[in-house]
């Protein structure tokens, strides 16, 4: 037995309250449209300065996307247990997904701190789907440690104080003189027990409300560690969903259509390829709403999967953007575009900026082990919506949910990519169709031309300005549809986005007029979003950071615009400006350790930005060299071009908890935003995207990678954890691009700044979807 | 059909599949070693990057029946012996600069790195580090550098 602890939130909470709220309830906000305040007439002062600046007010600065997620949690916080066990650990099922966040190693550190234990004696797994938690578990919104912080610490502090009383009993001790190190209590006279040793006999029979209270002073919060599965994976023994062997579920593909979302319809050569070496079956899948689908393949190996494949003849059906490109969706894109409001008087400046498809991919694919009987099913798969994949596969399956167990695997990245259940919806599919277990992973080429990408969008900007004061701000910010049909990890969420305009309205407004953010005294501020297509017309989802990197580079390019005609500094005109005090001291830290200013040859600039979203604040400096010499250098088969030789960036995360993680998840950040400004997209041609391998869409490598990286974690600045896991994106990429602005004199307005150019890659064919593997491997060993 | 026989981590194998099966199906599906992972299957992405008779290669791209009965094959789980050590001073260096993130490329990452050092030596340059082709989709790019670069010194 062992002593096992609910956390019940609201004996924790209670002091802190809602951060960031104002206790307005959640309903309320949802599709609230931004909206500026009054018209104010602007100061005609000669040097700007917060005061005399037309204020900004904005919704999302009294409730925003992280207090949605977070008070969705606590109907269910108190369904947070931990578990002491008899050999003195203490383990937690953690109701999350770690997809290299690091947020394992974070709720470890959170329970280690208010126990008194070793970091090392805290196991932390991933927790299967559990449907009574509703909406706490899901991992999104770079929400887990704002939502999860204080239940795991209530819960934690709970079992603390059982072993404690537990321990007074048995030394005879009052409670008072007892103390605790290590997992070890120690009472007068150097008399000690242990937490194993107490694990049995300070369980309790009968659940009961309990009251606690919280360590103030931190041992382990705040103190850098590294992550508690480092020597797992330089061992190679840490296991992802392919790595796990569950009996019989042999290797499985699937041969996918030329064009998104196409349909096979029927196989010419079924026997042929059925009868080829190691394939032990081919099936026809259809295509649904939940199942990509195409031809399965099932054999002995990958490889052999990847042969049958290729060999396959197949009838295909049309896709849902059949002979689209992407100058088709830019046209829908300015169509469907929200008119401007009447400007102010003053000097206007306007710009419209394009951001083409890009991929959502982790470096490990779509994948999932599926084991389908008719009377359950048992799934393996990295899951950030395991619920929902739960609810939702019982319906696909025709089973009951309680017939469905979903095993959250340990994800290799996720992006966005995971909060849907693509690969392990489709095993189950086949493994029902087959009869047998199946191991089905996805090829690269099928990620990046049939998975979830960032929608194409633009975003059109006007900013108004007179004398030393901005007087107006519109941003109207136009996406194809973003899919948020995995609602908030249940099935009833879920399927509200499929209803008639549910998702838009629903979903995309919400989350939108939730993040977007224009953190400057601009007086009236709009910033309005509109979607074209329906959200399966792509296989769009929300990558990492959602609309904020667009939103933000856009914003920042034009504050950069801003400073420009009114003569001012881009980094005073910032400090100026800004209407946070976290922002500006983010903002000063990049400046001074980045050097702001410096003298620097000509092609060469420095470019600088601020963001703010999860409760955290960011600002990044980056320094690109866009010389001739820099640009045209030469690797094989890759992208150089403008290189970013330094990198700085501030992170203010509320209460880091492990300044090694967030600075882990800003480097990560910031490698992203240098690949969206610099080099990573998608082209859509005739209605399927040219980019199969990752060097056709080019992702940031080690010869774009600053020689020179700093990250600054700034001293807490509250009580409560901030998100991080997106943060870094935002202001990243919009430091790159008014670096490159900067640099180069002329104002990129087209993103990534590659993507007009002419291919840098002969696509590969569509027919058979996926490139056979090389066999000249020997001769590049060195 | 035929018997492909070679060392992996010290162990000789023997295994029965077709002469074309790309090596990183052995190892993977056949012989249960999944410390090389898939990235690409196109030698692109270099997640399953391990030794043969040392060298780095990416056996994604390698018929089985390329694999001679005498070679050594090291895959990240045989790296330690390689020094007849716990961890390797690569692995030492990683762990110290706490590189990874969802640790999915890192195998690859790690089996690069010192095949890498042992080519260029201790005095590892920017340029050899620019010349890396790994992926890290998570972008440990920097705390790469700073780990092979640390360990170059130590190897």
């Amino acid at each position: 037995m062992s002593v096992t602890t609910l956390a019940g939130e609201s004996q924790a909470d209670g002091a802190r309250g809602r951060s960031g709220s104002s206790g307005v309830s959640r309903r309320r906000f949802i599709g609230y449209l931004v909206a500026g305040p009054t018209v104010i007439a602007g100061a005609q002062l000669w040097t700007p300065s917060a005061r005399a600046a037309v204020p900004t007010h904005q919704p999302v600065d009294r409730y925003d996307l992280t207090d949605l997620l977070t008070d969705a949690t606590k109907p269910t916080a108190h369904l947070i247990t931990v578990v002491v066990n008899p050999d003195g650990t203490v383990s937690f099922a953690l109701p999350r997904a770690e997809v290299g966040q690091g947020i394992t190693t974070a709720v470890a550190m959170a329970i280690a701190d208010e126990m008194d234990i070793a970091l090392g004696k805290v196991n932390i797994t991933l927790a299967d789907a559990r449907p009574e938690l509703v909406w706490n578990q899901l991992t999104g919104g770079s929400n887990s440690m704002h939502s999860i912080y204080t239940p795991v610490r209530v819960a934690a502090a709970i079992a603390r104080g059982q072993l404690l009383a537990a321990a007074a009993r048995t030394l005879g001790t009052p409670r008072a003189k007892l103390s605790v190190r290590d997992g070890v209590i120690r009472g007068p006279g150097g008399r000690t027990i242990t937490y194993g040793a107490l694990a049995r006999q300070a369980a309790v029979t009968k659940t009961r409300r309990v009251g606690t209270v919280l360590k103030a002073k931190h041992t382990v919060v705040g103190t850098p560690q590294r992550r508690i599965d480092a020597v797992d994976i330089v061992t190679g023994r840490k296991r992802f969903a392919m790595d796990i062997e569950v009996p019989g579920a042999l290797p499985t593909m699937v041969c996918r259509p030329p064009t998104i979302n196409g349909k096979a319809l029927a196989v010419r050569n079924l026997a042929q390829v059925k009868a080829m070496p190691g394939i032990t079956d081919v099936a026809v899948i259809p295509h649904t709403a939940f199942v990509a689908g195409g031809v399965a393949v099932r054999g002995k190996t990958f490889g052999q999967c990847i042969d049958a494949i290729r060999a396959l003849d197949v009838n295909w059906g049309p896709g849902s953007v059949d002979g689209k490109s992407d100058a088709d969706v830019l046209k829908d894109l300015r169509a469907g575009e929200l008119p401007l409001t009447p400007a102010l008087p003053g000097k206007a400046i306007e710009h419209a900026f394009t951001f083409y498809f890009r991929p959502g991919d982790p470096l490990e694919t779509n994948c999932a082990i599926a084991d389908v009987k008719s009377g359950g099913a048992e799934i393996w798969s990295a899951l950030k919506s395991p619920i929902y994949a739960q609810e939702q596969l019982a319906q696909n399956l025709g089973l009951s949910p309680t017939q469905v167990t979903v095993h959250v695997t340990q994800g290799g990245g996720s992006f966005g990519r995971h909060l849907f259940a693509d690969g392990a919806f489709e095993a189950a599919a086949i493994s029902q169709k087959l009869g047998k277990p199946v191991k089905l992973m996805w090829h690269r080429s099928d990620n990046f031309r049939q998975g979830r990408v960032h929608p194409m969008c633009t975003s059109r900007i006007r900013v108004v300005h007179s004398g030393a004061n901005v007087l107006s701000f519109d941003q109207r910010h136009t996406s194809v549809a973003t899919d948020f049909t995995h609602g908030l990890g249940e099935i009833l969420s879920a399927t509200f986005g499929t209803l008639p305009e549910g998702d838009f309205l629903g979903y995309s407004q919400s989350v939108f007029t939730l993040t977007a953010n224009v953190p400057y005294n601009f007086g009236p501020v709009t910033q309005l979003l509109n979607e074209v297509y329906s959200y399966d017309t792509f296989n769009t989802s929300s990558v990492r950071n959602i609309y904020s990197p667009e939103v933000t580079t856009a914003t920042e390019l034009m504050v950069d615009q801003a400073a420009r005609a009114m003569g001012q500094d881009p980094y005073r005109f910032r400090r100026a400006f800004l209407r946070d005090a976290r922002l500006k001291a983010v903002l000063n830290a990049v400046a001074k350790a980045g050097h702001w200013g410096r003298p620097m040859p000509a092609g060469t600039a420095q470019g600088i930005a601020v963001h703010s979203e999860y409760k955290s604040r960011g600002a990044c400096l980056m320094e690109i060299d866009c010389r001739r010499a820099t640009v045209d250098r030469q690797v094989e088969n890759g992208y150089t071009g403008p290189r970013v030789t330094k990198a700085v960036f501030a992170v203010d995360a509320g209460l880091p908890i492990n300044p090694l993680g967030l600075k882990a998840q800003m480097m990560g950040g910031m490698m992203d935003g240098i690949a969206q400004v610099l080099s990573y997209s998608l082209h859509l041609k005739d209605g399927h995207f040219l980019e199969a391998s990752w060097d056709n869409a080019y992702y940031t490598r080690q010869w774009n990678t600053p020689p020179e990286v700093k990250v600054i974690v700034m001293p807490a600045t509250g009580k409560h954890p901030g998100g991080a896991g997106e943060l870094g994106v935002a202001p990243s990429m919009a430091a790159v691009a008014c670096a490159y602005a900067r640099a180069t004199g002329q104002l990129p307005t087209n993103f990534p700044i590659n993507h007009s150019l002419p291919l840098g890659f002969t696509p590969y064919p569509t027919v058979p979807p996926i490139p056979q593997s090389p066999t000249n491997g020997l001769s590049e060993a060195f | 059909m035929a018997t492909h026989t070679f060392i992996v981590n010290g162990q000789r194998v023997n295994v029965d599949c077709e002469d074309s099966i790309r090596l990183l199906w052995v190892l993977r599906d056949l012989l249960g070693i999944h410390g090389p992972k898939y990235g690409c299957g196109l030698d692109v992405c270099k997640a399953c990057t391990c030794h043969i008779n040392g060298k780095a290669f990416n056996p994604c791209s390698v018929p089985v029946s390329d694999i001679q009965p005498g070679d050594r094959i090291t895959t990240i789980e045989g790296l330690p012996d390689t020094v007849g050590q716990a961890l390797h001073p690569m692995q030492e260096a990683w762990l110290e600069f706490d590189v990874a993130q969802c640790g999915y490329c890192q195998p690859g990452q790690i089996m690069a790195a010192v095949a890498l050092v042992k080519e260029k030596g201790s005095n590892i340059t920017e340029a050899d580090l620019d010349g890396i082709r790994n992926i890290c989709r998570c972008g440990t790019y920097p705390r790469i550098r700073e780990a092979i670069t640390s360990a170059a010194a130590r190897m």
